[in-house]
C-alpha cells in the first residue's frame, strides 16, 4: 500500500515526463498549417510547370518566399513529431532510436536546403 | 485507495487487424498516419526542385522534367490528395480533441467527409491551378 492520495497520483506530468506538450506541439503546428497551406498549395501550384523564369520571378516576391519557409519550417517539425508517434508505435529499441534520429535528420536536412534555396533565389 | 487498480482495459484499436473488424473511424484514422508519412517523397521532390531553381537554367530542366514526367505528375497528384486528407483528418481530430462529434455516428460522418471531401478538394484544386 502506498500512502498517497488520488490527487497526488494525478498530479504531474505522466509516464512521459512530458506531459501533454508533444500532442500541445502537433495541435498549435496543425492549426498554423491549415492557415497557410491552400494558399501555399495555390503559388506552388502555378509556380510548377511554368518554365524557369516565371518560376524564379515567383519564388523571389516575398510572400511567396517567406510563406514558402514558414510552411517549411513548421511543416517538417510537424512531420517528425508525427512521424515519432508512428515510430513508437511500431517499434522498439535500436530500431525505434535510430528511425527517430532518421526522421528528425531528414527534416532538418530539408528545412536547410529550402532555406538555403530561397535565400539563393531572393538575392 | 490509492493503489492504481488492475482493470480489464478494453483492447486498443490499434490491434484491429487481429482482434477488432475494420471499422470506417479506425481506418479514416490510419489513414493520416499514411499519408502524412507518404507526403516525404513529395517533400524530397520539391526540395530538389527548388534547389534546381536556385542552381540555374540548365539544372532547372532537368528537375522540373522529372517532376512533371509521368512518374512524378503520379507522384504529385497523389500527394495532392494526401495532403487534403491529411488536412481534412487532422481537422477531424482538432473536433475530436476538443471533446466534440466522438459519438458513433458523428464520427462516422467525420470520416466519410475525409474520404469524399478530400476528392473534392484535389480535383477543385486541379480545376483552380490548370484553368
Amino acid at each position: 500500500m502506498r500512502y498517497i492520495t488520488d490527487r497526488k497520483r494525478a498530479v504531474g506530468k505522466g509516464s512521459a515526463h512530458t506531459g501533454a506538450e508533444h500532442h500541445w506541439f502537433m495541435i498549435v503546428s496543425s492549426v498554423a498549417l491549415a492557415f497557410m497551406m491552400p494558399a501555399w498549395i495555390f503559388i506552388f501550384g502555378n509556380a510548377l510547370g511554368s518554365g524557369y523564369d516565371a518560376a524564379l520571378a515567383t519564388m523571389s516576391r516575398p510572400f511567396p518566399a517567406i510563406l514558402t519557409a514558414l510552411v517549411l519550417i513548421v511543416g517538417m517539425i510537424h512531420f517528425h513529431k508525427g512521424g515519432r508517434v508512428m515510430i513508437e508505435d511500431y517499434t522498439a529499441g535500436t530500431t525505434r532510436k535510430l528511425l527517430i534520429m532518421a526522421y528528425v535528420g531528414f527534416s532538418y536536412v530539408m528545412i536547410a536546403c529550402g532555406l538555403f534555396a530561397l535565400v539563393k533565389i531572393a538575392l | 485507495m490509492a493503489e492504481a487498480k488492475r482493470i480489464e482495459r478494453p483492447l486498443s484499436p490499434f490491434m484491429f487487424v487481429q482482434y477488432y473488424r475494420l471499422q470506417l473511424t479506425a481506418v479514416t484514422s490510419v489513414m493520416i498516419r499514411i499519408t502524412g508519412n507518404a507526403m516525404m517523397v513529395a517533400v524530397l521532390l520539391l526540395i530538389w526542385w527548388l534547389l534546381a531553381l536556385a542552381a540555374g537554367p540548365e539544372y532547372f530542366e532537368t528537375a522540373e522534367w522529372w517532376i512533371t514526367s509521368f512518374v512524378g505528375d503520379l507522384i504529385m497528384f497523389g500527394s495532392l490528395w494526401a495532403i487534403w486528407y491529411h488536412y481534412l483528418g487532422g481537422l477531424r481530430h482538432l473536433v475530436f480533441d476538443a471533446g466534440k462529434g466522438l459519438d458513433i455516428e458523428t464520427a462516422e460522418k467525420l470520416g466519410w467527409i475525409c474520404v469524399y471531401g478530400s476528392v473534392v478538394l484535389t480535383i477543385l484544386t486541379v480545376i483552380i491551378i490548370w484553368l
